[in-house]
């Protein structure tokens, strides 16, 4: 079936299966940044925005994003680098596998939260696996990007 | 993989459900999370994202939950945070993740009876009904016990009243499966206790809530923990033994019922 999207603010149509997932079409439509980690709706590596909502690409069926908007980190460029170098700075972009769907969830807060204690944001990030970094340079990073260092130190 | 040979988005209810039953491997898709990780072949997939399913309404006497309401919805609705010590929100918040609860929806979770459900065990606690297209509205726990078969589940009511409840669960680790879970509620001097992910479907420890609503007194705790740990069944998997799963249960309810009785 023929659907059309919303990619990244241009609309582009696609010819999908029934049983086609948005992690393979997108990947199909040579959007390198959706990757899958584990394929089985557990890593959040695959994490893309149906209208503005993160949302595992390797568990949201493409004929259902018919008519709807699809962000991925092609289309958030300046905003992902930013929050990148702040990665980069305090050390945990180690080997950057997972830094894609890891950078979608953390703007996806940036939007839905305001002003996150530690603890929303390790619960925001709970669906985000990493085996390199421990998660404490990426907690460090986050806190300073959003500039959340008045909450309790990182442990 | 399971796949898919036809998509129907039925505008009705009755269209949905004459879709589903007119051919035997026909299924109704929810988030399709779950779906994805068997290998069924369904020849046409009955969406129901068309049937305006999607809702946390505040009715009169329920709060009604629609059948598409993503359990993301159910996590961050002001309506369920505020209502019963805000247990239906706190049983799906450790389910994966954000992006996988953006798309699971409570119709599926529910009619599946999974045994390992969270939400299932809050909302047993809390008297919960269910409303089916075929075989109607009853309560979550006569639902549970009825045979599986073909329908869609439309709703979920939970009835609006002072109850109060507590959502007690046990992991390896965040976000994997539970190895036992514990709802308790209390309205008035009613007390309910669910236990679940046994790894059975859960259930209510009835002599329990019997003997606690009867006869309640702080210094018997250990004892309705005893006896719901008693009456109900618990089974071995890779999380966990039977007897594991029993001690703990005991564990959780007495926790359930000091939560309880610290509510306001
Ligand atoms: C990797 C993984 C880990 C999980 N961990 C947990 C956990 O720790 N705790 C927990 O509680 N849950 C867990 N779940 C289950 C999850 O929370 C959902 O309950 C499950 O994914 C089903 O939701 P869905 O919307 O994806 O259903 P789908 O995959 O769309 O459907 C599942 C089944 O329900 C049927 N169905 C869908 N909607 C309806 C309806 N309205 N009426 C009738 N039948 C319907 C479908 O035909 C299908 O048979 C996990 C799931 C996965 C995949």
């Amino acid at each position: 079936m023929q659907i059309e999207i919303i990619l990244n603010g241009k609309k582009v149509a696609m010819n999908v299966k029934n049983d086609e997932y948005l992690a393979d079409t997108l990947r199909a439509h040579g959007v390198s940044s959706v990757r899958k980690g584990c394929d089985t709706t557990c890593c959040g590596l695959c994490t893309i925005w149906i209208e503005e909502k993160p949302v595992l690409s390797c568990a949201a069926l493409s004929i259902r994003a018919n008519g709807k908007s699809i962000t991925t980190m092609e289309g958030l460029y300046n905003e992902a680098e930013e929050f990148a170098q702040v990665l980069v700075a305090e050390g945990s972009e180690q080997c950057g596998f997972c830094s894609p769907g890891f950078i979608m969830t953390v703007l996806a807060m940036k939007r839905e939260l305001n002003n996150p204690t530690e603890e929303d944001i390790v619960h925001y990030l709970t669906g985000n696996l990493c085996r390199c970094t421990g998660y404490m340079g990426q907690l460090r990073a986050i806190k300073k990007y959003l500039g959340v260092m008045q909450h309790e130190p990182c442990r | 993989m399971f796949t898919i040979k036809e998509f129907a988005q039925p505008k009705t209810i009755e269209e949905a459900y004459n879709t589903l039953v007119s051919k035997r491997n026909n299924a109704v898709i929810g988030g399709s999370a779950f779906l994805r990780m068997g290998s069924k072949k369904i020849a046409t997939a009955v969406d129901l994202s068309k049937l305006g399913l999607n809702y946390i309404k505040d009715r009169a006497e329920h709060i009604e939950i629609g059948a598409s309401t993503t359990f993301r919805e159910i996590e961050t609705s002001p309506l369920l945070i505020n209502h019963f010590n805000g247990v239906v929100s706190n049983s799906v918040k450790h389910i994966i993740g954000i992006q996988f609860r953006n798309i699971v929806t409570i119709g599926a979770s529910v009619f599946s009876k999974y045994g390992f459900s969270d939400l299932i065990t809050a909302l047993l606690a809390l008297d919960a009904e269910v409303v089916l297209y075929q075989a109607g509205r009853m309560s979550l726990n006569d639902f549970l016990e009825r045979p599986y078969g073909r329908d869609i589940l439309i709703s979920v009511l939970i009835k609006k009243n002072q109850r109060q409840a507590s959502y007690q669960h046990l992991r390896n680790s965040i976000s994997d499966y539970p190895i036992i879970n514990v709802a308790v509620s209390r309205l008035d001097n009613q007390w309910n206790i669910a236990v679940g992910a046994r790894p059975q479907k859960a259930a209510i420890a009835k002599k329990a809530s019997e003997v606690l609503s009867n006869s309640f007194s702080l210094e018997h705790l250990e004892h309705y923990a005893d006896i719901a740990a008693e009456e109900l069944t618990f089974g071995s998997n890779e999380r966990g033994t039977a007897k594991y799963r029993q001690a703990m249960c005991k564990v959780l309810v007495k926790r359930a019922i000091m939560e309880v009785l610290l509510c306001k």
